[in-house]
Protein backbone atom coordinates (compact mmCIF):
# COMPACT_ATOMS: atom_id res chain seq x y z
CA UNK A 1 0.00 0.00 0.00
CA UNK A 2 1.81 3.29 -1.28
CA UNK A 3 -0.32 6.51 -1.18
CA UNK A 4 1.17 10.11 -2.44
CA UNK A 5 -0.50 13.00 -1.31
CA UNK A 6 -0.60 16.58 -2.68
CA UNK A 7 2.56 16.16 -3.85
CA UNK A 8 4.71 18.80 -5.82
CA UNK A 9 7.92 19.66 -6.83
CA UNK A 10 10.35 21.83 -8.44
CA UNK A 11 13.03 23.28 -10.11
CA UNK A 12 13.95 26.88 -10.17
CA UNK A 13 10.48 27.72 -9.50
CA UNK A 14 9.17 25.70 -12.48
CA UNK A 15 6.60 23.16 -10.79
CA UNK A 16 7.46 19.52 -12.66
CA UNK A 17 4.64 17.24 -10.27
CA UNK A 18 1.76 19.32 -9.28
CA UNK A 19 -1.18 18.13 -6.90
CA UNK A 20 -0.19 14.29 -7.08
CA UNK A 21 -2.44 12.56 -5.49
CA UNK A 22 -2.07 8.73 -5.97
CA UNK A 23 -3.45 5.47 -3.95
CA UNK A 24 -2.15 2.26 -4.61
CA UNK A 25 -3.03 -1.08 -2.57
CA UNK A 26 -0.92 -3.69 -1.76
CA UNK A 27 -0.21 -6.34 -4.32
CA UNK A 28 -0.62 -5.60 -8.05
CA UNK A 29 1.05 -3.98 -11.47
CA UNK A 30 0.72 -0.68 -12.47
CA UNK A 31 1.97 1.56 -14.91
CA UNK A 32 2.97 4.60 -14.91
CA UNK A 33 3.35 6.10 -19.14
CA UNK A 34 3.12 9.48 -20.67
CA UNK A 35 4.87 11.44 -23.25
CA UNK A 36 8.58 12.48 -22.26
CA UNK A 37 9.02 14.73 -19.67
CA UNK A 38 5.86 14.67 -17.78
CA UNK A 39 6.93 14.16 -14.82
CA UNK A 40 7.42 10.30 -14.50
CA UNK A 41 10.63 9.84 -13.19
CA UNK A 42 9.97 12.70 -10.88
CA UNK A 43 7.17 11.16 -9.22
CA UNK A 44 9.02 7.51 -8.83
CA UNK A 45 11.86 9.30 -7.52
CA UNK A 46 9.90 11.03 -5.08
CA UNK A 47 7.95 7.75 -4.57
CA UNK A 48 11.38 6.15 -3.75
CA UNK A 49 12.34 9.24 -1.36
CA UNK A 50 14.95 9.62 -3.58
CA UNK A 51 13.84 13.18 -4.06
CA UNK A 52 12.42 15.06 -1.36
CA UNK A 53 9.06 16.48 -2.82
CA UNK A 54 8.29 20.11 -2.17
CA UNK A 55 4.90 19.51 -0.70
CA UNK A 56 2.65 16.66 0.37
CA UNK A 57 3.84 13.44 1.44
CA UNK A 58 4.33 9.69 0.18
CA UNK A 59 3.28 6.53 3.03
CA UNK A 60 3.92 3.03 2.45
CA UNK A 61 2.34 0.96 4.69
CA UNK A 62 1.31 3.90 6.82
CA UNK A 63 5.62 4.94 7.13
CA UNK A 64 6.02 8.15 6.48
CA UNK A 65 9.13 7.64 4.00
CA UNK A 66 10.63 11.31 4.65
CA UNK A 67 11.06 9.97 8.04
CA UNK A 68 11.61 6.57 8.11
CA UNK A 69 14.98 5.08 8.99
CA UNK A 70 16.61 4.38 5.50
CA UNK A 71 17.62 1.08 5.61
CA UNK A 72 14.10 0.26 7.24
CA UNK A 73 12.55 1.83 4.05
CA UNK A 74 15.20 0.08 2.07
CA UNK A 75 13.96 -3.28 3.24
CA UNK A 76 10.40 -2.95 1.59
CA UNK A 77 10.75 -0.44 -1.14
CA UNK A 78 13.16 -0.72 -3.80
CA UNK A 79 13.90 0.94 -6.97
CA UNK A 80 15.23 0.98 -10.21
CA UNK A 81 16.28 4.40 -11.43
CA UNK A 82 16.20 5.63 -15.23
CA UNK A 83 19.67 6.18 -15.71
CA UNK A 84 22.68 4.03 -13.89
CA UNK A 85 25.90 4.71 -14.36
CA UNK A 86 28.26 3.60 -11.63
CA UNK A 87 31.97 4.89 -11.00
CA UNK A 88 33.04 1.97 -9.27
CA UNK A 89 34.41 -0.76 -10.37
CA UNK A 90 32.27 -4.01 -10.08
CA UNK A 91 31.44 -7.45 -11.21
CA UNK A 92 28.05 -8.25 -11.81
CA UNK A 93 27.48 -10.23 -8.34
CA UNK A 94 28.88 -7.04 -6.71
CA UNK A 95 26.18 -5.11 -7.89
CA UNK A 96 23.71 -7.65 -7.49
CA UNK A 97 24.82 -8.45 -3.90
CA UNK A 98 24.71 -4.37 -2.93
CA UNK A 99 20.85 -5.35 -2.94
CA UNK A 100 21.20 -7.24 0.08
CA UNK A 101 23.18 -4.41 1.95
CA UNK A 102 20.05 -3.27 3.61
CA UNK A 103 19.34 -6.55 5.30
CA UNK A 104 22.76 -7.75 5.72
CA UNK A 105 25.28 -4.96 6.07
CA UNK A 106 27.88 -5.82 3.43
CA UNK A 107 28.18 -9.35 5.58
CA UNK A 108 25.90 -11.10 3.42
CA UNK A 109 24.75 -14.85 5.06
CA UNK A 110 23.70 -18.02 3.05
CA UNK A 111 20.46 -16.52 2.91
CA UNK A 112 21.90 -13.09 1.09
CA UNK A 113 23.75 -15.19 -1.18
CA UNK A 114 20.32 -17.51 -2.39
CA UNK A 115 18.32 -14.19 -2.81
CA UNK A 116 21.61 -13.40 -5.28
CA UNK A 117 21.78 -16.44 -7.03
CA UNK A 118 17.97 -16.47 -7.41
CA UNK A 119 18.42 -13.02 -8.54
CA UNK A 120 21.03 -13.54 -11.27
CA UNK A 121 19.55 -16.93 -12.44
CA UNK A 122 16.19 -14.74 -12.92
CA UNK A 123 18.00 -12.51 -15.21
CA UNK A 124 19.95 -15.31 -16.81
CA UNK A 125 22.75 -13.31 -15.91
CA UNK A 126 24.58 -16.86 -14.41
CA UNK A 127 27.15 -16.71 -17.21
CA UNK A 128 28.20 -12.49 -17.12
CA UNK A 129 28.02 -12.88 -13.14
CA UNK A 130 31.87 -12.57 -13.10
CA UNK A 131 32.15 -9.77 -15.65
CA UNK A 132 32.84 -6.20 -15.13
CA UNK A 133 29.95 -3.67 -15.47
CA UNK A 134 32.04 -2.05 -17.92
CA UNK A 135 32.82 -4.99 -20.04
CA UNK A 136 28.57 -5.35 -20.47
CA UNK A 137 26.37 -4.25 -23.49
CA UNK A 138 23.58 -1.92 -22.67
CA UNK A 139 20.80 -4.36 -21.94
CA UNK A 140 23.14 -6.61 -19.67
CA UNK A 141 23.70 -3.73 -17.91
CA UNK A 142 19.84 -2.91 -17.20
CA UNK A 143 19.69 -6.42 -16.84
CA UNK A 144 22.16 -6.36 -13.95
CA UNK A 145 20.77 -3.23 -12.20
CA UNK A 146 16.97 -5.04 -12.21
CA UNK A 147 18.47 -7.85 -10.60
CA UNK A 148 20.01 -5.78 -8.36
CA UNK A 149 16.00 -4.28 -7.30
CA UNK A 150 15.28 -7.96 -7.12
CA UNK A 151 17.69 -9.42 -4.93
CA UNK A 152 16.52 -6.82 -2.43
CA UNK A 153 13.23 -8.89 -2.39
CA UNK A 154 10.92 -6.01 -0.93
CA UNK A 155 7.47 -5.92 -0.69
CA UNK A 156 7.58 -2.85 -2.84
CA UNK A 157 9.41 -2.50 -6.15
CA UNK A 158 9.32 0.85 -8.18
CA UNK A 159 11.05 0.45 -11.94
CA UNK A 160 11.50 3.07 -13.92
CA UNK A 161 11.85 2.28 -17.51
CA UNK A 162 13.08 -1.49 -17.15
CA UNK A 163 12.36 -2.41 -20.38
CA UNK A 164 14.89 0.36 -21.78
CA UNK A 165 17.83 -1.50 -24.49
CA UNK A 166 16.20 -5.04 -23.76
CA UNK A 167 15.27 -7.00 -26.58
CA UNK A 168 11.89 -8.69 -26.75
CA UNK A 169 12.46 -11.85 -24.89
CA UNK A 170 13.70 -10.14 -22.36
CA UNK A 171 11.24 -7.34 -22.48
CA UNK A 172 8.47 -10.17 -22.05
CA UNK A 173 10.21 -12.17 -19.73
CA UNK A 174 10.73 -9.09 -16.84
CA UNK A 175 7.37 -8.06 -17.55
CA UNK A 176 6.18 -11.64 -16.94
CA UNK A 177 7.80 -11.97 -13.89
CA UNK A 178 6.97 -8.52 -12.28
CA UNK A 179 3.22 -9.48 -13.05
CA UNK A 180 3.74 -13.04 -11.00
CA UNK A 181 5.44 -11.31 -8.78
CA UNK A 182 2.84 -8.95 -7.88
CA UNK A 183 0.04 -11.60 -8.14
CA UNK A 184 1.32 -14.43 -6.35
CA UNK A 185 3.80 -12.86 -4.01
CA UNK A 186 1.24 -10.01 -3.62
CA UNK A 187 4.04 -7.23 -4.49
CA UNK A 188 3.48 -3.64 -5.35
CA UNK A 189 5.00 -3.10 -8.47
CA UNK A 190 4.92 0.19 -10.13
CA UNK A 191 6.61 0.74 -13.85
CA UNK A 192 7.08 3.34 -16.19
CA UNK A 193 6.96 2.54 -19.19
CA UNK A 194 6.65 3.67 -22.95
CA UNK A 195 5.15 0.86 -24.45
CA UNK A 196 1.87 1.40 -24.17
CA UNK A 197 0.81 -1.89 -25.74
CA UNK A 198 2.86 -3.68 -23.42
CA UNK A 199 1.05 -1.56 -20.41
CA UNK A 200 -2.56 -2.80 -21.87
CA UNK A 201 -1.35 -6.04 -22.09
CA UNK A 202 0.38 -6.64 -18.49
CA UNK A 203 -0.60 -4.79 -15.79
CA UNK A 204 -4.12 -3.78 -13.86
CA UNK A 205 -3.65 -0.35 -13.86
CA UNK A 206 -2.62 2.45 -16.02
CA UNK A 207 -1.67 6.33 -14.61
CA UNK A 208 -1.44 8.70 -17.48
CA UNK A 209 0.91 11.65 -16.98
CA UNK A 210 1.32 14.66 -18.42
CA UNK A 211 2.74 18.05 -18.18
CA UNK A 212 3.24 17.01 -14.19
CA UNK A 213 -0.03 16.19 -13.54
CA UNK A 214 -2.19 12.94 -13.79
CA UNK A 215 -4.34 13.21 -16.18
CA UNK A 216 -6.12 9.60 -15.60
CA UNK A 217 -5.77 6.34 -13.63
CA UNK A 218 -7.89 3.39 -14.63
CA UNK A 219 -7.59 -0.16 -15.97
CA UNK A 220 -6.08 -0.73 -19.17
CA UNK A 221 -9.87 -1.39 -20.60
CA UNK A 222 -10.65 2.43 -19.49
CA UNK A 223 -7.88 3.87 -21.26
CA UNK A 224 -7.17 2.53 -23.95
CA UNK A 225 -9.31 4.76 -26.02
CA UNK A 226 -7.95 6.48 -29.36
CA UNK A 227 -9.03 10.04 -29.01
CA UNK A 228 -7.56 10.25 -25.15
CA UNK A 229 -4.29 8.91 -26.05
CA UNK A 230 -3.84 10.78 -29.43
CA UNK A 231 -4.78 13.95 -26.81
CA UNK A 232 -2.34 12.96 -24.39
CA UNK A 233 0.81 12.01 -26.88
CA UNK A 234 -0.27 14.79 -29.30
CA UNK A 235 -0.13 12.05 -32.35
CA UNK A 236 -2.99 10.22 -34.00
CA UNK A 237 -3.73 6.72 -32.62
CA UNK A 238 -6.25 4.50 -32.90
CA UNK A 239 -6.89 1.45 -30.68
CA UNK A 240 -7.68 -1.93 -32.25
CA UNK A 241 -9.03 -5.60 -30.75
CA UNK A 242 -6.49 -7.89 -32.18
CA UNK A 243 -6.48 -11.74 -30.05
CA UNK A 244 -7.99 -10.67 -27.63
CA UNK A 245 -6.48 -7.78 -26.62
CA UNK A 246 -6.84 -3.82 -27.05
CA UNK A 247 -3.68 -2.77 -29.14
CA UNK A 248 -2.82 0.94 -29.77
CA UNK A 249 -1.85 1.94 -33.61
CA UNK A 250 0.52 4.86 -34.05
CA UNK B 1 38.38 -14.21 -14.54
CA UNK B 2 36.61 -16.30 -11.86
CA UNK B 3 35.78 -14.83 -8.28
CA UNK B 4 38.48 -17.35 -6.66
CA UNK B 5 41.30 -16.35 -8.39
CA UNK B 6 40.69 -12.85 -8.49
CA UNK B 7 40.22 -12.92 -4.43
CA UNK B 8 43.49 -15.05 -4.34
CA UNK B 9 45.50 -12.10 -6.68
CA UNK B 10 43.71 -9.16 -3.95
CA UNK B 11 45.44 -11.28 -1.16
CA UNK B 12 48.66 -12.09 -3.15
CA UNK B 13 49.04 -8.15 -3.78
CA UNK B 14 48.04 -7.09 -0.32
CA UNK B 15 50.70 -9.33 1.48
CA UNK B 16 53.46 -8.26 -0.84
CA UNK B 17 52.40 -4.69 -0.20
CA UNK B 18 52.37 -5.47 3.66
CA UNK B 19 55.48 -7.36 3.18
CA UNK B 20 57.11 -4.29 1.45
CA UNK B 21 55.87 -1.72 3.91
CA UNK B 22 57.73 -4.07 6.19
CA UNK B 23 61.00 -3.92 4.27
CA UNK B 24 60.90 -0.13 3.80
CA UNK B 25 60.95 0.49 7.52
CA UNK B 26 63.26 -2.16 8.26
CA UNK B 27 65.59 -0.45 5.75
CA UNK B 28 64.76 3.04 7.08
CA UNK B 29 65.62 1.84 10.74
CA UNK B 30 68.49 -0.16 10.28
CA UNK B 31 70.77 0.59 6.95
CA UNK B 32 73.37 2.36 7.09
CA UNK B 33 74.05 2.98 10.90
CA UNK B 34 76.76 4.87 12.29
CA UNK B 35 77.21 5.99 15.56
CA UNK B 36 75.31 4.26 18.47
CA UNK B 37 71.89 2.76 18.60
CA UNK B 38 71.15 4.03 21.49
CA UNK B 39 71.00 7.59 20.12
CA UNK B 40 70.00 6.22 16.13
CA UNK B 41 66.86 4.15 17.04
CA UNK B 42 64.69 6.63 18.89
CA UNK B 43 65.68 9.13 16.78
CA UNK B 44 64.88 6.87 13.58
CA UNK B 45 61.80 5.88 15.18
CA UNK B 46 60.66 8.76 15.89
CA UNK B 47 60.71 10.24 12.18
CA UNK B 48 59.22 6.43 10.88
CA UNK B 49 56.45 7.18 13.28
CA UNK B 50 56.10 10.63 11.61
CA UNK B 51 55.73 8.94 8.31
CA UNK B 52 53.79 6.09 9.32
CA UNK B 53 51.05 9.03 10.66
CA UNK B 54 50.85 10.94 7.59
CA UNK B 55 50.95 8.15 4.75
CA UNK B 56 47.90 6.82 6.77
CA UNK B 57 46.04 9.94 6.74
CA UNK B 58 46.77 10.86 3.59
CA UNK B 59 45.88 7.71 2.19
CA UNK B 60 42.75 7.02 4.05
CA UNK B 61 41.43 10.61 3.82
CA UNK B 62 42.01 10.74 -0.46
CA UNK B 63 40.32 7.47 -0.96
CA UNK B 64 37.48 8.49 0.96
CA UNK B 65 37.56 11.69 -0.65
CA UNK B 66 37.54 10.09 -3.61
CA UNK B 67 34.43 7.92 -2.82
CA UNK B 68 31.92 10.53 -1.65
CA UNK B 69 32.92 12.82 -4.32
CA UNK B 70 32.89 10.44 -7.15
CA UNK B 71 35.63 11.01 -8.60
CA UNK B 72 39.61 10.03 -8.81
CA UNK B 73 41.16 13.18 -9.80
CA UNK B 74 40.72 15.52 -6.87
CA UNK B 75 42.15 15.10 -3.43
CA UNK B 76 41.72 16.80 -0.73
CA UNK B 77 44.93 18.40 -0.41
CA UNK B 78 44.25 20.02 -4.23
CA UNK B 79 41.73 21.98 -2.49
CA UNK B 80 43.54 24.75 -1.51
CA UNK B 81 44.91 22.84 2.25
CA UNK B 82 48.79 23.66 1.28
CA UNK B 83 48.27 27.34 0.06
CA UNK B 84 46.16 27.81 3.49
CA UNK B 85 49.14 26.36 5.97
CA UNK B 86 51.10 28.48 3.94
CA UNK B 87 48.89 31.67 4.73
CA UNK B 88 48.65 30.53 8.49
CA UNK B 89 52.38 30.19 9.51
CA UNK B 90 53.08 33.62 6.84
CA UNK B 91 50.46 35.43 8.88
CA UNK B 92 52.04 33.79 12.55
CA UNK B 93 55.50 35.13 11.10
CA UNK B 94 54.68 38.68 10.29
CA UNK B 95 51.81 39.36 13.19
CA UNK B 96 54.36 38.30 15.86
CA UNK B 97 57.52 38.19 14.72
CA UNK B 98 59.76 35.35 14.13
CA UNK B 99 61.44 35.18 17.57
CA UNK B 100 57.80 34.86 19.53
CA UNK B 101 56.73 32.36 17.04
CA UNK B 102 59.79 30.63 17.54
CA UNK B 103 59.16 30.76 21.10
CA UNK B 104 55.54 29.79 20.60
CA UNK B 105 53.95 26.16 22.15
CA UNK B 106 54.28 23.77 19.34
CA UNK B 107 51.17 22.85 20.52
CA UNK B 108 49.23 25.96 20.75
CA UNK B 109 50.65 26.64 16.80
CA UNK B 110 49.64 22.92 16.25
CA UNK B 111 45.67 23.53 17.42
CA UNK B 112 46.01 26.76 15.55
CA UNK B 113 46.26 25.50 12.38
CA UNK B 114 44.39 22.65 12.79
CA UNK B 115 41.32 24.45 13.62
CA UNK B 116 41.56 26.94 10.44
CA UNK B 117 42.01 24.15 8.32
CA UNK B 118 39.30 22.42 9.75
CA UNK B 119 36.75 25.49 9.69
CA UNK B 120 38.05 26.01 6.26
CA UNK B 121 37.55 23.02 4.78
CA UNK B 122 34.30 22.31 6.21
CA UNK B 123 33.00 25.44 4.92
CA UNK B 124 33.96 24.54 1.40
CA UNK B 125 32.37 21.47 1.55
CA UNK B 126 29.11 22.55 2.99
CA UNK B 127 29.07 24.96 -0.01
CA UNK B 128 29.95 22.19 -2.34
CA UNK B 129 27.05 19.26 -0.87
CA UNK B 130 24.65 22.33 -0.23
CA UNK B 131 21.84 22.00 -2.63
CA UNK B 132 23.25 24.77 -5.34
CA UNK B 133 26.68 23.62 -6.51
CA UNK B 134 27.45 20.18 -7.16
CA UNK B 135 29.66 20.70 -10.16
CA UNK B 136 32.63 18.81 -9.94
CA UNK B 137 34.87 21.33 -12.01
CA UNK B 138 33.70 24.15 -10.08
CA UNK B 139 34.88 22.86 -7.28
CA UNK B 140 38.13 22.40 -7.98
CA UNK B 141 37.83 26.25 -9.49
CA UNK B 142 37.43 27.42 -6.57
CA UNK B 143 39.77 25.69 -4.38
CA UNK B 144 42.42 26.45 -6.86
CA UNK B 145 40.93 30.59 -6.84
CA UNK B 146 41.21 30.18 -3.10
CA UNK B 147 44.54 28.14 -2.95
CA UNK B 148 45.68 31.29 -5.60
CA UNK B 149 44.14 34.16 -3.00
CA UNK B 150 45.53 32.54 -0.26
CA UNK B 151 49.55 31.78 -1.77
CA UNK B 152 49.02 35.97 -2.96
CA UNK B 153 48.33 37.44 0.40
CA UNK B 154 51.07 35.25 2.20
CA UNK B 155 53.58 36.41 -0.77
CA UNK B 156 52.35 40.14 -0.16
CA UNK B 157 53.09 39.54 3.60
CA UNK B 158 56.33 37.84 2.60
CA UNK B 159 57.39 40.43 1.05
CA UNK B 160 56.56 43.19 3.53
CA UNK B 161 58.76 41.06 6.53
CA UNK B 162 61.74 41.12 7.14
CA UNK B 163 64.61 38.95 6.15
CA UNK B 164 65.61 37.56 9.02
CA UNK B 165 61.98 36.14 10.03
CA UNK B 166 61.94 35.16 6.53
CA UNK B 167 64.22 32.87 6.92
CA UNK B 168 62.82 31.66 9.87
CA UNK B 169 59.57 31.14 8.07
CA UNK B 170 61.30 29.47 4.62
CA UNK B 171 61.96 26.73 7.04
CA UNK B 172 58.81 26.62 8.50
CA UNK B 173 57.73 26.03 4.99
CA UNK B 174 58.73 22.85 3.89
CA UNK B 175 57.18 19.32 4.80
CA UNK B 176 59.79 18.39 7.00
CA UNK B 177 59.53 14.93 8.77
CA UNK B 178 62.59 15.83 11.25
CA UNK B 179 61.36 18.65 13.89
CA UNK B 180 58.08 16.63 14.90
CA UNK B 181 57.42 17.34 18.58
CA UNK B 182 57.12 13.85 19.64
CA UNK B 183 54.04 14.64 22.27
CA UNK B 184 52.07 15.75 19.39
CA UNK B 185 53.42 12.94 16.94
CA UNK B 186 51.96 10.55 19.70
CA UNK B 187 48.72 12.72 19.85
CA UNK B 188 48.24 12.69 16.05
CA UNK B 189 48.85 8.97 15.61
CA UNK B 190 45.83 8.66 18.67
CA UNK B 191 43.55 10.73 16.60
CA UNK B 192 44.62 8.80 13.16
CA UNK B 193 44.11 5.70 14.96
CA UNK B 194 40.63 6.72 16.17
CA UNK B 195 39.96 7.88 12.87
CA UNK B 196 40.98 4.70 10.85
CA UNK B 197 39.31 3.02 13.50
CA UNK B 198 35.91 4.48 12.41
CA UNK B 199 36.20 4.34 8.97
CA UNK B 200 36.90 0.68 9.15
CA UNK B 201 33.54 0.47 10.76
CA UNK B 202 31.50 2.29 8.00
CA UNK B 203 33.45 0.04 4.70
CA UNK B 204 30.27 -1.43 3.94
CA UNK B 205 28.48 2.13 3.57
CA UNK B 206 31.65 3.51 1.68
CA UNK B 207 30.80 0.60 -0.85
CA UNK B 208 27.59 2.26 -0.89
CA UNK B 209 29.06 4.99 -1.35
CA UNK B 210 30.47 4.54 -4.06
CA UNK B 211 27.60 3.74 -6.15
CA UNK B 212 26.32 7.05 -6.15
CA UNK B 213 24.01 9.35 -4.06
CA UNK B 214 21.08 8.07 -5.75
CA UNK B 215 21.67 4.71 -5.27
CA UNK B 216 23.09 4.79 -2.00
CA UNK B 217 20.32 6.59 -0.60
CA UNK B 218 17.82 3.75 -2.34
CA UNK B 219 19.75 1.29 -0.24
CA UNK B 220 18.77 2.84 2.94
CA UNK B 221 22.55 4.54 3.53
CA UNK B 222 21.66 7.90 5.70
CA UNK B 223 23.60 9.56 2.89
CA UNK B 224 23.66 13.65 3.88
CA UNK B 225 24.61 12.76 7.11
CA UNK B 226 27.18 9.83 6.21
CA UNK B 227 28.54 12.26 3.75
CA UNK B 228 29.19 15.16 6.00
CA UNK B 229 30.34 12.64 8.69
CA UNK B 230 33.16 11.19 6.53
CA UNK B 231 34.02 15.06 4.96
CA UNK B 232 34.57 15.62 8.56
CA UNK B 233 37.14 12.93 8.91
CA UNK B 234 38.61 13.75 5.58
CA UNK B 235 39.15 17.35 7.04
CA UNK B 236 40.51 16.08 10.15
CA UNK B 237 42.51 13.75 8.59
CA UNK B 238 44.14 16.19 5.73
CA UNK B 239 44.61 19.16 8.59
CA UNK B 240 46.39 16.41 10.40
CA UNK B 241 48.76 15.54 8.75
CA UNK B 242 49.60 18.94 6.88
CA UNK B 243 49.76 20.56 10.47
CA UNK B 244 52.03 17.76 11.23
CA UNK B 245 54.58 18.19 8.87
CA UNK B 246 53.67 20.73 6.05
CA UNK B 247 51.93 20.15 2.65
CA UNK B 248 51.77 16.91 1.01
CA UNK B 249 49.78 17.71 -1.90
CA UNK B 250 50.33 15.19 -4.51
CA UNK B 251 51.39 12.08 -2.71
CA UNK B 252 47.50 11.14 -1.81
CA UNK B 253 46.70 11.33 -5.30
CA UNK B 254 49.35 8.97 -6.11
CA UNK B 255 48.88 6.20 -3.98
CA UNK B 256 45.09 6.04 -3.75
CA UNK B 257 45.32 5.55 -7.40
CA UNK B 258 47.75 3.42 -7.27
CA UNK B 259 45.49 1.56 -4.88
CA UNK B 260 42.56 1.48 -7.47
CA UNK B 261 45.00 -0.04 -10.60
CA UNK B 262 46.66 -2.57 -8.33
CA UNK B 263 43.55 -3.99 -6.70
CA UNK B 264 40.95 -4.23 -9.51
CA UNK B 265 38.18 -4.26 -6.79
CA UNK B 266 35.57 -1.86 -5.04
CA UNK B 267 35.60 -3.21 -1.67
CA UNK B 268 36.71 -0.60 0.58
CA UNK B 269 38.05 -3.09 2.96
CA UNK B 270 40.74 -3.75 0.44
CA UNK B 271 41.29 -0.24 -1.00
CA UNK B 272 41.87 1.54 2.03
CA UNK B 273 44.30 -0.68 3.71
CA UNK B 274 46.21 -1.25 0.20
CA UNK B 275 45.96 2.81 -0.17
CA UNK B 276 47.78 3.11 3.30
CA UNK B 277 50.40 0.49 2.67
CA UNK B 278 51.08 1.69 -0.60
CA UNK B 279 51.63 5.26 0.96
CA UNK B 280 53.74 3.71 3.63
CA UNK B 281 56.06 2.02 1.16
CA UNK B 282 56.39 4.88 -0.89
CA UNK B 283 57.05 7.40 1.90
CA UNK B 284 59.34 5.24 4.50
CA UNK B 285 60.86 3.53 0.96
CA UNK B 286 61.45 6.86 -1.00
CA UNK B 287 62.62 8.77 2.39
CA UNK B 288 65.40 5.46 3.11
CA UNK B 289 66.26 5.43 -0.55
CA UNK B 290 66.90 8.79 -0.33
CA UNK B 291 68.95 8.94 2.93
CA UNK B 292 70.45 6.06 3.17
CA UNK B 293 71.50 5.01 -0.24
CA UNK B 294 72.11 8.16 -2.24
CA UNK B 295 72.46 10.07 0.65
CA UNK B 296 70.56 12.69 -0.24
CA UNK B 297 69.06 15.12 2.34
CA UNK B 298 66.76 17.00 0.39
CA UNK B 299 63.22 17.19 1.71
CA UNK B 300 61.52 13.65 -0.36
CA UNK B 301 58.77 15.58 -0.67
CA UNK B 302 59.82 16.96 -3.06
CA UNK B 303 60.31 13.91 -5.01
CA UNK B 304 56.65 12.81 -3.95
CA UNK B 305 55.55 15.82 -4.81
CA UNK B 306 56.81 15.57 -8.60
CA UNK B 307 55.98 11.82 -9.46
CA UNK B 308 52.33 12.85 -7.76
CA UNK B 309 52.52 15.92 -9.72
CA UNK B 310 53.13 13.86 -12.80
CA UNK B 311 50.27 11.45 -11.66
CA UNK B 312 48.11 14.33 -11.79
CA UNK B 313 48.56 15.62 -15.46
CA UNK B 314 48.55 12.37 -16.73
CA UNK B 315 44.69 12.12 -15.23
CA UNK B 316 44.03 15.32 -16.14
CA UNK B 317 44.91 14.34 -20.08
CA UNK B 318 43.43 11.04 -19.85
CA UNK B 319 39.88 12.54 -18.51
CA UNK B 320 40.20 15.23 -21.22
CA UNK B 321 40.51 12.83 -24.04
CA UNK B 322 37.80 10.87 -22.73
N1 LIG C 1 17.45 18.42 -12.43
C1 LIG C 1 16.49 19.04 -13.11
N2 LIG C 1 16.52 20.40 -13.22
C2 LIG C 1 15.55 21.04 -13.91
N3 LIG C 1 14.54 20.43 -14.50
C3 LIG C 1 14.45 19.10 -14.44
C4 LIG C 1 15.43 18.33 -13.74
N4 LIG C 1 15.09 17.03 -13.82
C5 LIG C 1 13.97 16.99 -14.55
N5 LIG C 1 13.58 18.22 -14.92
C6 LIG C 1 12.39 18.54 -15.70
O1 LIG C 1 11.28 17.97 -15.07
C7 LIG C 1 10.34 17.50 -16.03
C8 LIG C 1 9.95 16.08 -15.70
O2 LIG C 1 11.09 15.25 -15.83
P1 LIG C 1 11.01 13.68 -15.69
O3 LIG C 1 12.37 13.14 -15.77
O4 LIG C 1 10.19 13.36 -14.49
O5 LIG C 1 10.20 13.28 -17.00
P2 LIG C 1 9.77 11.85 -17.51
O6 LIG C 1 8.29 11.81 -17.55
O7 LIG C 1 10.43 10.79 -16.75
O8 LIG C 1 10.32 11.88 -18.99
P3 LIG C 1 11.02 10.71 -19.86
O9 LIG C 1 9.93 9.96 -20.52
O10 LIG C 1 11.79 11.49 -20.90
O11 LIG C 1 11.87 9.91 -19.00
C9 LIG C 1 11.00 17.67 -17.38
O12 LIG C 1 10.41 18.77 -18.01
C10 LIG C 1 12.44 17.92 -17.08
O13 LIG C 1 12.97 18.82 -18.02
MG1 LIG D 1 11.86 9.41 -17.12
Amino acid sequence: MIEVEGVERRYDGVAVLSEVTLSLPKGGLTAIIGPNGAGKSTLLSVMGRLQKPDAGRVTLEGMHLAQAPGRAVAKKLAMLRQDNHTAARLTVRDLVAFGRYPHCRGNPGPEDQAQIDRALAILGLEPLADRFLDQLSGGQRQRAHIAMVLAQDTGCILLDEPLNNLDISHAVRIITLVREAAQALGKTVVVVLHDINMAAAHCDRIVVMKGGRILRHGTPAELMQADFLSAVYETPISVHELAGRLVAVY
Amino acid sequence: MSPEIRARQITHRMALLALLALLAAAAFLLLNARGSWDFLLPFRGRKLAALAVVAVAIALSTVVFQTVTQNRILTPAIMGFDALYVLIQTGLVFGLGAGRVSALDARLVFGLELGAMVVFALLLFRWMFGPAARNLHLLMLVGIVLGTLFRSIAGFLQRIIDPDSFTVLQDRLFASFNAVDPGLLTLSALIVAGLALILWRLVPELDVLALGREAAVGLGVPQERLVLGLLVIVTLLVALSTALVGPVTFLGLLVANLAYLLLPTGRHAVLLPAAALIALITLIGGQALLERVLHYDTALAVVVEFAGGLVFILLVIRGVAR
